[in-house]
């Protein structure tokens, strides 16, 4: 059900993905995007799978766990491979009733998109599994820590969005809850119509905000506690340093890009 | 009335690297009339095990019969399941949503579909029996303490009239008092209507005050499962699961060992007190 969604989730587990630099990780999963948009030809489609499938192995974490937070995304994924089956029109024609024309374009197309996609959320799963919030925030604001000098609150924004992801796996578990309680006092979110189905929901939707507020408002007591004031004249316990692991990474990352770059302009 | 359980094996996340198996092969009978005392560690499984009683979560393995009838059988309606067996979350003041407390206590009885009359009578009839009258009805739940809310939370509950009561760590995160106007009234509810409770702690204090019967878990299984007074004779082992006894089982056994001829099975403050004076005056 709910718990499905994995994004933002770590999997707590040594691997040497888990134990890269956060940028390099970062990067990677950059590098990653990139490449998928660069990638044209079957050719290319297999080595990214060969990538990430490499990827995944050394991570550890089991592909069952990543493929269950792909069920979130079904429907886009089915919308994006209708669209692109329908309406794009290239190469030989397989069917055409009325309006409807398939063409054999059009299903390698949609064939390819899907996989982008799925390799795009896979992706990007597989860097906050293997990655802790702490060292996400860490990786991001060090990564960006050039865009300070425009004053932009790099320290500042970079908190909020570890804070954000770490949420996430709490607010699921706290949303499990509060169905269950109000489940108890025979609450029905499952059937009756669209209206019916909504207002069940309130029942559901007020305890998670008034929940999420107290969090919220917890965490910052507890921040400021602890002197929390910023990023100003912060220095860290662990700074972060570029290993011999991270070169290779960068190493094997610069070559699959260029290799995929290279497949584009061949093919 | 009783409630049957078979078996009941629990696995969380079941295929991810980190399964958790919650509840091993759990067998109980639940009577009628019954004050059950359900103790263990945190993370022994209570939480879990007390779901599946009114069909929250469904078993991996195993059985649950209501009545002798199979909980997910044909036909079984889960809707009356949950109205005859209550079941308090812990922390059920989370729960509260509604802007005043006398529609929120409504909230139960009228998902049962009663008519709006009879939706009121039992909110109001549940609110009194934990003790909130009139002048809390128009409030909002923020304007009462924790432990008034948790009170209006097990109304909740109480208003859809169950006839088995399950509550989880209801005293968890109050003060004494508040502590003991809870366990009191759920006293009262097993004594004056009848209900058959359980009660869910990790305090001996608590549990032995009232309960009759005792289940221990630990690591998921039902380790002792009798009278307090059969269950606090293995404080040793219950020292191990992370348990310890009340402090008047240890003061009985240091008696005991002093050559004082106590009997070893009072659990309760007064019922030692009573024993150590018997003793005294024999002397
Ligand atoms: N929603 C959940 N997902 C995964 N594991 C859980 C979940 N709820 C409980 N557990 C695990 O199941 C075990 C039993 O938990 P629980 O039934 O809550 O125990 P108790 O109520 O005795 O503290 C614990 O190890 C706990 O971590
Ligand atoms: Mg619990």
């Amino acid at each position: 059900m709910i718990r499905d969604i994995t994004l933002g989730q770590y999997y707590p587990i040594g691997s040497p993905i888990h134990r890269l630099d956060p940028r390099t990780k970062l990067a990677g999963t950059l590098i990653f995007i990139i490449a998928l948009f660069v990638a044209k030809g079957l050719w290319a489609y297999i080595i990214a799978t060969i990538f990430l499938g490499a990827v995944i192995r050394v991570s550890k974490v089991p592909l069952s766990y990543m493929v269950r937070g792909l069920k979130s995304i079904v429907i886009l994924l089915l919308f994006s491979v209708v669209f692109n089956i329908f309406f794009i029109r290239d190469g030989v024609v397989l069917v055409q009733i009325g309006f409807i024309t398939i063409t054999a374009g059009g299903l390698i197309q949609a064939a390819y998109m899907a996989v982008r996609l799925i390799y795009l959320i896979i992706g990007s799963t597989l860097m906050t599994l293997t990655t802790t919030p702490n060292d996400l925030t860490d990786g991001l604001e060090k990564s960006l820590g050039f865009m300070k000098k425009i004053h932009v609150p790099v320290h500042e924004i970079a908190m909020m969005m570890s804070i954000a992801l770490r949420f996430i796996p709490i607010l699921i578990e706290e949303t499990d809850k509060i169905m269950k309680a109000q489940m108890a006092r025979g609450a029905d979110f499952e059937s009756g119509n669209l209206i019916q189905k909504a207002k069940a929901m309130v029942p559901l939707l007020v305890p998670l905000f008034i929940s999420a507020f107290r969090r919220a408002s917890d965490l910052a007591m507890a921040m400021e506690a602890r002197c929390y004031h910023g990023g100003d004249g912060r220095t860290k316990m662990k700074p972060l340093r570029y290993q011999k692991n991270d070169k290779i990474a960068y190493g094997i990352l610069l070559f699959f890009l260029v290799l995929m770059i290279l497949l584009r302009l061949v093919g | 009335m009783s409630i049957r359980l078979e078996k009941i094996d629990y696995i969380y996340e079941p295929d991810t690297a980190f399964p958790v198996h919650a509840t091993d092969h759990v067998s109980l009978t639940i009577h009628d009339g019954e004050f059950i005392g359900l103790i263990g560690h945190t993370g022994s499984g209570k939480s879990t095990l007390i779901q599946h009683l009114n069909g929250l979560i469904r078993p991996t393995s195993g059985k649950i019969y209501y009545n002798d009838k199979d909980i997910y059988g044909d036909g079984f309606s889960m809707k009356e399941l949950r109205s005859k067996v209550g079941l308090v979350f812990q922390y059920p003041e989370h729960q509260l949503f509604e802007s005043d407390i006398l529609s929120d206590v409504c909230f139960g009885p009228k998902n049962l579909g009663l008519p709006k009359e009879e939706v009121e009578r039992r909110a109001k009839h549940a609110l009194a029996l934990v003790g909130m009258d009139e002048s809390f009805y128009g409030l909002s739940p923020f304007e009462l303490s924790g432990g008034q809310k948790r009170r209006v939370a097990i109304a909740g509950v109480l208003a859809m009239e169950p006839e088995v009561l399950i509550l989880d760590e209801p005293t968890a995160g109050l003060d004494p008092k508040g502590r003991d106007e809870i366990l009191n009234q759920v006293k009262k509810l097993h004594e004056e209507n009848q209900m058959t409770i359980i009660l869910v702690s990790h305090s001996m204090e608590d549990v032995a005050r009232f309960a009759s019967r005792l289940i221990v878990m630990d690591h998921g299984k039902v380790q002792f499962d009798g009278t307090p007074t059969e269950v606090f004779r293995h404080y040793k082992e219950l020292e191990t699961m992370g348990l310890a006894a009340p402090q008047v089982t240890y003061l009985m056994h240091a008696l005991k060992e002093k050559g004082w001829d106590v009997n070893l099975d009072a659990i309760t403050v007064s019922q030692a007190k009573e024993e150590i004076l018997r003793v005294i005056k024999k002397k």
